[in-house]
């Protein structure tokens, strides 16, 4: 019997294929005081010993597959198992002090996980990730269970897990994984945004697929539609084969606008931007002909270890990209940590409304040192390409205000030191709180633009969580008070000859895009996969008529009469 | 018991695929093998002791091996240090 599953599709795209089942074993231990030295001796050297034909099978593998330089991490790893400095002190320990094995391991390893994480260098705190991986593989043979790695993965596959962790989606191999689902988690959680980038179609969301998909059923994943489907039936399985054959059909038809220029049939020129989260999301943005980044969230950079990052860290990698884009506009929001972006490592105190409290801007003008960091590497990297600094979460003039005087602090002592610093740098805003969109007038005189971040938006506009299943109906990206904030945005920015942009999902929605044709936006950034299809959307349109659907979805009453209204306009421009 | 001082001229150090081609080739010997930098010693023949001293380009360190190998040991390290870590 075929089940069925509805989550939020998180990146679009049909796959077809077995269901495997990401758990993570439980290797909790505790220190045992034990009897049989010799017997705990040989079963943590077997233990061993199959770790190590482990790794030689996917060093092999993962040679063939993907060449020598994938293959040398495990390379790495097995010159760790044969470590005397490592192995010979879990033996001594055992021996010393009648202790168990997997104890023994588990400490032995955590100190040199530990003095490698304090390292000040990427390299060595990457080969902390790899000691860890090591030692679970052989904590698990020494209890007993089994691990699974995402990159031993050797056939066509659609991962079902509870949730994806930046460093599993950076494991995932495209070729063997056709597609994920998740229990938890939106569009905008992590795993879907790299789900995007990665172009791999994904449901997330769904709440119990870890409990209702076996291992090995076939499952398909309808990430257009945001369903799951669990052991298909004939038909079901033929429909969906058809409807991933005319996807990739209408991919293969949009991928012919890689190269053309954004035009509507009246031939007014929009720029249509990518939204990327690292260096490594550049591959989608060119494959996607994007005309610039419209948002570069720079909080990759300090998720996912154990301090802050250095100012040469955070300048390679705004250097690489400004570089790779070649001219194109780079718009680089600063740090925007804090709401249900936690840094450990800040240890900052739990708040009862994180969305409303200590975060984004609001915490680098109080830690200014960390704010300054940042601001000095974006800096020195204006001189390699079009870089603009945006700042998140601006509430008053004041924060603005504020967050400018530092960066041209920052920027005078640059230039006296001899630094070479780009001198025409545009320094705009991010629009997410409604007092900032209603200011708009007096802001627009300040900034040089405006990025409407429409997420944050409509949350503090409708004041409901976006989190919260319970009140996801209040997310109204077309509620007509939405768009009349946009619309104040926008006039206010044209009013003193600066630009609009919108980074939230709002810009590469299909119904939104008439609307905010109609209003005048001026760049639409978005996941680069969608870039290809607002492209084909906008050459349909005539923004003469969209501007009269503007005026007349401003007059409605309900998000769902602007839907409709939007909906047969569609039909009829088709 | 045999010794011999190198400067580093790499310009990664003793990082990655250097370290590993001198653990892999320490490992063929019996005698014992240190590399010394800084004042500290550690175990040639431990990958993670070998990259926690973090050597850089520029660096001087001294290689001693001591066992019935030795000498062969010194002569194996020699050449792997001379393709491309040292001069």
């Amino acid at each position: 019997m075929s089940q069925q599953l509805t989550g939020i599709g998180a990146s679009a795209g049909i796959a077809i294929a077995k269901a495997f089942r990401l758990e993570n074993p439980d290797l909790s231990v505790e220190r045992q005081p034990i009897t049989d030295v010799d017997a705990e001796l040989s079963n943590f050297n077997a233990a061993l010993e199959t770790s190590k034909k482990e790794l030689e099978v996917i060093r092999a593998k993962t040679k063939q597959d993907l060449g020598e330089e994938h293959a040398e991490i495990f390379s790495a790893h097995l010159l760790v198992l044969s470590d005397p400095e490592l192995v010979d002190t879990i033996r001594n320990k055992v021996k010393d002090e009648n202790v168990n094995a997997a104890f023994s391991l588990k400490e032995v390893a955590q100190q040199f996980i530990t003095i490698f994480e304090s390292m000040d260098n990427e390299y060595m705190k990457e080969r902390a990730a790899d000691i860890r991986d090591v030692s679970q593989r052989v904590l698990a043979h020494v209890l007993g269970k089994s691990i699974v790695s995402l990159a031993e993965i050797n056939e066509e596959v659609v991962l079902l897990a509870e949730d994806l962790t930046p460093s599993d989606t950076a494991q995932l191999n495209k070729q063997f994984v056709k597609g994920f689902v998740t229990d938890i988690g939106g569009r905008t959680s992590h795993s879907a945004i790299m789900a995007r980038s990665m172009e791999i179609p994904a449901v997330v969301g769904t709440k119990s697929i870890t409990e209702q998909g076996e291992n090995g059923v076939t499952v398909i994943v309808d990430g257009l539609e945001g369903t799951v489907i669990l052991n298909p039936s004939e038909g079901e399985l033929a429909f969906y084969r058809q409807k991933q054959a005319d996807y990739e059909e209408q991919k293969k038809e949009w991928a012919k606008l890689v190269n053309e220029q954004t035009k509507t049939q009246d031939g007014h020129h929009v720029e249509l931007a990518a939204n990327i989260g690292t260096p490594n999301d550049l591959v989608g943005v060119k494959n996607n002909g994007a005309e610039g980044i419209g948002l570069y969230r720079t909080e990759f950079l300090y998720m996912d270890r154990t301090k802050l990052p250095t100012e040469e860290e955070q300048f390679d990698a705004y250097k690489k990209v400004v570089e790779e884009m070649n001219g194109k506009p780079v718009v680089i929001r600063t740090l925007d940590i804090g709401g249900d972006k936690e840094l450990p490592y800040l240890d900052l105190p739990k708040e009862m409304n994180p969305f409303l409290g200590f975060r984004a801007i609001r915490l680098c003008l109080e830690k200014t040192d960390i704010f300054r960091t940042q601001l000095r590497a974006l800096l020195r990297a204006s001189a390699f390409g079009n870089l603009k600094i945006m700042f998140p979460m601006i509430a008053t003039l004041q924060e603005y205000r504020e967050a400018k005087a530092i960066l041209e602090e920052e920027r005078q002592s640059l230039v006296n030191a001899g630094t070479e610093v780009s001198n025409d740098i545009e320094i705009g805003i991010m629009v997410e709180i409604p007092s900032t969109a209603v200011m708009a007038r007096q802001f627009a005189k300040e900034v040089d633009f405006f990025s409407i971040g429409t997420n944050d938006l409509i949350q503090y506009t409708m004041a409901a969580d976006r989190m919260n299943e319970k009140v996801s109906y209040l997310y109204q990206p077309y509620n007509p008070a939405i768009l009349t904030l946009v619309k104040m945005v926008i006039d206010a920015s044209h009013a003193e000859g600066k630009w609009t942009g919108m980074c939230g999902e709002m810009a590469g929605d299909n119904i939104a895009i008439p609307l905010l044709l109609g209003l005048g936006l001026d760049e639409f950034s978005m996941s680069a996969t969608s870039i290809l299809p607002a492209r084909s959307q906008l050459a349909s349109l005539s923004k003469e008529a969209a501007k009269s659907l503007a005026e007349q979805a401003l007059t409605m009453n309900t998000a769902d009469e602007v839907k409709d209204l939007v909906e047969s306009f569609l039909a009829t421009t088709k | 018991m045999a010794e011999k001082n190198y400067k580093i001229t790499a310009d990664t150090g003793i990082h990655a695929r250097p370290a590993t081609q001198l653990v892999n080739k320490a490992g063929q010997f019996e005698s014992e093998i240190t590399l010394e930098y800084k004042g500290k010693s550690v175990n040639l023949k431990s990958i993670m002791g070998v990259m926690s001293l973090g050597v850089a380009q520029g660096a001087e360190v001294t290689i001693k091996a001591e066992g019935p190998d030795a000498d062969q040991a010194m002569a194996g390290i020699d050449e792997v240090m001379k393709a491309g870590l040292s001069e």
